[in-house]
């Protein structure tokens, strides 16, 4: 089998690629490095979908922003992911900040998009949870935030059904080009041939450009943490909140997520290492120090988990997509920072465009069905609605996460669809993602998980390799 | 159906409390996410419940066992394997609580009276903002606990638990049974979490080693845990970064406390003592919403299950009185002094015998809990062996406090 694409990397570059490429006739293959889908950094991002304030107007990035904005609100609508079109506020909180602020806006107006000057009036009848030190600001109604896993699964989701491949665990070590062949080499040995390669592997796009034998260059991991706040915390604001930027940051931000959380962060901080998403104690203090004075009523006490997650920053501090100079039929995808996610779906449109003037011939697909049905949710039916699911399949009204409502009818669609790690369901359901982290439905999730995928208990994992959840059963270990 | 009173929660507060409403001829339906009754006493397979209930010493199950028995026997109604998902109060001041089972879909169902019986839950890794990784082998000592008990299935081969409640405690005795090995228990404040009598038969009787007043300050691991860093702190509570230790595990069971189980509680309105993190309540168990009572675990966290159903016997007769139309007047309030977390109830009625349960925050080997009303020592009791870990009890009889009572504990 020779595909005519193989994307590497299957997080929101490479998914919303996959999405567009499933519009044409098209042998498309989606390569994953990871055990599943959205393993790597689209996972642990802020998942703000941005209001196209920040960088100018002429730039690569604004224009992608802009367009990935709009295509965000046409994709939720006809993939079911979960959007919160909540608008951004951008707050000066000492006058001091008034030139940035006003330099900000300047941009948003030269952009072109709904933007509006609020007085400290305006600031708190549209936010009555603001910080009494706010002193202006400016108001972006375009703005907002998803899920950002959840716009990738929905997106892989639709290019599976439109008759895109995917391969997960698939590490890319080597390609080599004959015959206008590209053919990939897995770590375990695994083969891809494709006539064109797109290079999203986001953090290692470096190694993988490499492999290809393509351009050098180096993707630096800036580490962003970020703290979740209970559903029931008071400092969840109704609109995004952000302060007046600083350099290389777009600043610490008071987030109201669209599963109904709050999140507090990020950080920006380079590290060295690709794997290290570890937070520390000060950046919480740090964090919390300064979003305590942005919004009222954040507290340490509604703290549900940390995690971090790690921007992709090319030399450039720029997005680098463009077909590769030094080796045919590959087109670079790399150092996809923010406003990546929000771009991604643009950037995804871009980069078919890429292919097709580097001689891809696209043709529609008269059966491409570019939506998803709704997710069934028993948290979200009409009582009517739910008790005759119930009748149909009594797994509807069995809740197994008590903190998030999630029934085991939803698990086990969850690992119907091929999720079969702790994670993967959790990200996929929101079970295990409430204020008790599974303190209660962890035992009662693996047992589904087993029992629908066949896969014994003991082997279950967290997010694949070796993160096993049990090291056995009652009996295994000789006691001492 | 119209109940007389809808209980949420079938552990040892439900039934016990359950139990007496039934006895007296009341209609009661007590309602229970899990297939069983008997909350987490099903998955404490440990002795030592009972002793002061049942006058007998039993295991959990053997406990809970019982209170099922009294239960059904007492002609309690039970729905099992049934989540509240609401509770809305009613124009006539009765109650609609919408209930979700596999069996029977959505239900609505309609008392004159509710019980918060719903336990507790307990705090987490990410609650408390323990740094580091995020592998896998992270449990709470309750999760670690029920995966053991009741699935059979081990949460690694070798631990480090942190926190020592109660709960970490009887699992760090209860994983060398199974063979694995437990490296430490790590405690932050400088005494323990738990009963004295749990530290003496789960840790010493093992050498498993107690680091007081010592912080895990990051976990180890990309896949599954590797290790955890732990630092003493200073007199001023900060970690001594530069004589911090590594300590290797596959495994990390959190035991850093337990929070009633309140959001349904919340979303009706009842109000919450900022203290016990339970509801406020007054001489008859009724919280700020009238009709509402609450006992046990969701009303403040308790070290025994004894304890638990005592109190629940007495929200229970209360909750028979509500019904008979009683309503508590002229009531006094109880408020907790020096090295006091917290008094429940904070209001009696000064014509009645009335229990008063408090949290102590100090370690004493020798005090006195004293009752103090217009700077006037009222009432006082002499205690041994103060220790945050164990509750206080006082029970006083009727016509002594005076309103506004300030308790408080002085060592002597």
């Amino acid at each position: 089998m020779i595909y005519d694409t193989a994307i590497i990397g299957a997080g929101a570059t490479g998914a919303a690629t996959a999405y567009f490429l499933g519009k044409y006739r098209q042998k498309t293959v989606l390569l994953e490095a990871g055990f599943e889908v959205c393993s790597g950094i689209s996972k642990a991002n802020s998942g703000i979908v941005h209001g196209g304030f920040h960088h100018p107007a002429d730039s690569l990035k604004t224009k992608l922003e802009l367009r990935g904005n709009r295509l965000i609100a046409q994709l939720h609508r006809e993939l079911h992911f979960p959007y919160l079109k909540c608008g951004i506020l951008v707050v000066a909180y000492s006058d001091n900040e008034l030139p940035a602020l006003q330099e900000l806006y300047q941009r948003g107006l030269a952009n072109g998009i709904k933007i509006e000057y609020c007085s400290r009036e305006r600031l708190f009848a549209l936010e009555e949870k603001l910080h009494e030190s706010a002193v202006a600001g400016f108001f972006v109604p375009e703005g907002g935030t998803i899920e950002p896993y959840m716009m990738v699964f929905a997106l892989v989701e639709n290019a599976l059904k439109n008759g895109v491949a995917l391969q997960c665990g698939f590490k890319v070590v080597s390609g080599t080009r004959k015959d206008g062949i590209w053919h990939l080499t897995a770590a375990d040995g695994r083969e891809v041939k494709a006539r064109y390669i797109v290079n999203a592997a986001g953090l290692y796009a470096d190694d993988v450009s490499g492999a290809l034998g393509g351009e050098s260059f180096k993707i630096t991991p800036r580490k962003g943490e970020e703290y979740l706040l209970d559903r029931t915390s008071a400092g969840r604001p109704s609109k995004v909140i952000f302060p007046v930027p600083v350099k290389h940051s777009k600043g610490v931000l008071v987030i109201p997520t669209a599963g109904g959380t709050t999140m507090i962060g990020p950080t920006a901080e380079m590290v060295d290492d690709k794997s290290d998403t570890a937070t520390t104690a000060e950046n919480f203090k740090k964090i919390l120090h300064l979003t305590r004075n942005m919004v009222n009523g954040i507290s340490a006490g509604d703290l549900i988990t940390s995690f971090a997650g790690l921007r992709p920053v090319h030399e450039s501090e720029d997005f680098y997509i463009a077909p590769s100079q030094k080796v045919p039929a590959l087109i670079q995808a790399a150092g996809i920072q923010s406003p990546g996610l929000t771009a991604s779906p643009a950037i995804g449109e871009y980069i078919v465009e890429l292919l097709q003037s580097s001689g891809l011939t696209l043709e529609e697909d008269p059966e491409f069905d570019g939506t998803l049905p709704p997710r069934l949710e028993s948290r979200n039916i009409s009582d009517k609605e739910l008790s005759e699911l119930c009748r149909r399949d009594p797994a509807w009204g069995n809740i197994i996460c008590r903190c998030e409502k999630i029934s085991e009818a939803e698990i086990i669609e969850a690992v119907k669809r091929g999720h079969t790690t702790v994670d993967g369901v959790k990200f996929y359901t929101r079970a295990g993602m409430g204020r008790c982290q599974g303190g209660f439905c962890s035992g009662k999730v693996l047992q589904i998980i087993s029992k629908h995928s066949g896969i014994p208990m003991e082997k279950l994992t967290k997010k694949g390799g070796s993160s096993t959840i049990l090291a056995g059963s009652l009996g295994d270990l000789e006691v001492k | 159906m119209k109940y007389d009173t809808i209980i949420i929660g079938a552990g040892a507060a439900g039934l016990a409390c359950g139990t007496i409403c039934a006895q007296a001829g009341c209609a009661v339906l007590i309602i229970d996410r899990e297939e069983q009754a008997g909350g987490i006493l099903n998955q404490c397979i440990h002795n030592g419940f009972g002793l002061r209930y049942f006058k007998e010493e039993l295991t959990g199950p053997e406990f809970a066992y019982k209170m099922v028995q009294k239960a059904q026997r007492s002609g309690v109604e039970l729905a099992l394997a049934s989540t509240v998902t609401g509770i809305k109060k009613l124009a006539d001041g009765t109650f609609e609580v919408r209930v979700l089972s596999a069996k029977n879909g959505v239900q609505h169902l309609h008392a004159a009276s509710i019980v918060l019986a719903m336990g507790c839950r307990e705090r987490t890794r990410g609650a408390i903002g323990t740094a580091g990784e995020r592998p896998a082998g992270i449990f709470t000592a309750g999760a670690a606990q029920k995966l053991l008990n009741r699935e059979g299935k081990l949460p690694g081969k070798s631990a480090v638990i942190v926190g020592s409640g109660d709960i970490g405690l009887i699992m760090a005795r209860r994983l060398r049974w199974c063979g694995i090995q437990v490296n430490a228990v790590i405690e932050i404040m400088p005494y323990t979490a738990g009963l004295t009598r749990n530290v003496v038969q789960c840790l010493h009787d093992f050498d498993i080693p107690l680091h007081l007043s010592t912080s895990v300050i990051r976990i180890n691991g990309k896949e599954r845990v590797e290790s955890v860093v732990a630092a003493p702190l200073d007199t001023s509570r900060k970690p001594l970064l530069q004589n911090s230790f590594t300590i290797p595990c596959d495994s990390v069971l959190f035991s850093v406390g337990l929070i009633p189980e309140m959001e349904l509680a919340r979303e009706l309105g009842v109000k919450v003592n900022p203290l016990t993190c339970g509801a406020e309540v007054d001489s008859m168990y009724m919280t700020s919403v009238p009709g509402v009572f609450s006992a046990g675990n969701v009303l403040h966290v308790h070290d025994l299950v004894d304890f638990v159903a005592e109190e629940a016997e007495y929200a229970g007769k209360c909750v028979i009185d509500y019904l008979a139309g009683c309503r508590p007047v002229g009531e006094y309030s109880a408020i907790n002094g020096s090295n006091l977390k917290y008094v429940v109830p904070s209001r009696f009625l000064p014509s009645q015998a009335s229990r008063f349960l408090f949290r102590p925050t100090a370690v004493y080997d020798q005090a006195v809990l004293k009752a103090v009303a217009n700077g006037n020592e009222v009432w006082h009791k002499k205690l041994s062996f103060v220790r945050p870990a164990e509750m206080i009890i006082a029970d006083i009889p009727a016509g002594i406090l005076k309103n506004d009572t300030t308790f408080l504990l002085e060592e002597i």
